[in-house]
């Protein structure tokens, strides 16, 4: 089974990163664009039998830092 | 004086670290790789060096806060052994749960390498009664990955217990409050940004770290 965690920057948590980005696409000539916030995507190839339990686990102990990003557990479909 | 330095794959200033401690102490102190599973018996003093531990993967210290020496790292935190976690090591003991926080990318975007002001907020810390609360200390930072993060309630914790060891005296690198190191709850754990250990006698360019190593070493010696 194919997961894909999204993890993203909490609301209210400074990303200077997707300040700089929104900055180069302002400079780019893109107008409209209100905001810009950089997260990851994880990736995982995982037993069918995994739980959402585990999957929550990993998220909670590796893949974010629940003190500044917030993830979601997408399941994907084979 | 039993102390231990950890070096992880990618740590740059353990030797650093070894050698102000041995300085200061007149102890070398054992280095310990990542990958051992138990720290030496005994330990006084444990330090966690700055570097790039993993390549900063996932996030700085995030792989370095699940290594298996870190198990036996956070057990001794926990029975009051003092543990100083310098830069990547600020990095790590936040990972690794020990210390309140995140460390994120410099506001500027850019890395920093300079000597910065520094007023040590709480002098009263084992790591800082050399100093005494208010004085004013330079010391090198050189990181990318700085910039201190907390939401206001453990801030204002923090603030409150005495926590904030250290605060920058000029803006560096955006980290709420502007603060440079903090204390656990129980203030034998301290993490911060810049190096002491690159400020150990005047051929650095600055003695002002040397107070850190000799508050840490006298409190042993009383103990």
């Amino acid at each position: 089974m194919k997961v894909r965690i999204h993890v993203s920057l909490k609301p209210g948590v400074l990303d200077p990163q997707g300040r700089a980005v929104h900055h180069a696409l302002d400079g780019l000539g893109f107008t409209g664009v209100e905001d810009v916030r950089i997260g990851r995507l994880i990736e995982l190839e995982v037993a069918d039998t995994t739980s959402d339990e585990a999957l929550a686990d990993m998220c909670e102990k590796l893949l974010a830092n629940t003190v500044i990003e917030n993830y979601r557990i997408e399941k994907v479909a084979a | 004086m039993r102390a231990a330095v950890i070096t992880f794959p990618g740590s740059n200033c353990d030797r650093d670290m070894a050698v102000a401690i041995e300085q200061v102490s007149g102890t070398a102190p054992i280095r310990v790789w990542h990958g051992d599973a138990e720290l030496p018996d005994g330990l006084d003093f444990i330090a966690l060096p700055g570097g790039f531990s993993y390549g900063d993967y996932l996030r700085s210290g995030a792989m370095a806060a699940n290594s298996p020496i870190m198990r036996s790292v956070v057990a001794a935190a926990e029975r009051g052994v003092p543990v100083l976690g310098v830069c990547n090591g600020f990095q790590v003991l936040t990972e690794a749960g020990l210390l309140p926080g995140a460390l994120m990318r410099n506001a500027g975007q850019t890395f920093i390498c300079r000597t910065v002001p520094l007023t040590v907020e709480n002098g009263e810390s084992l790591f800082t009664r050399g100093y005494g609360s208010g004085a004013t200390i330079r010391i090198p930072v050189a990181h990318h990955d700085g910039n201190f993060f907390a939401d206001a309630e453990t801030l204002d914790r923090l603030e409150g217990e005495g926590r904030v060891a250290f605060r920058y005296g000029e803006a560096v690198n955006g980290s709420q409050r502007d603060i440079a190191g903090v204390l656990n709850e129980a203030g034998n754990v301290l993490g911060m940004m810049p190096h002491p250990e690159r400020a150990i006698e005047d051929a650095q360019g600055g003695s002002d770290g040397r107070a850190m190593f000799e508050s840490i070493f006298a409190n042993l010696a009383v103990a």
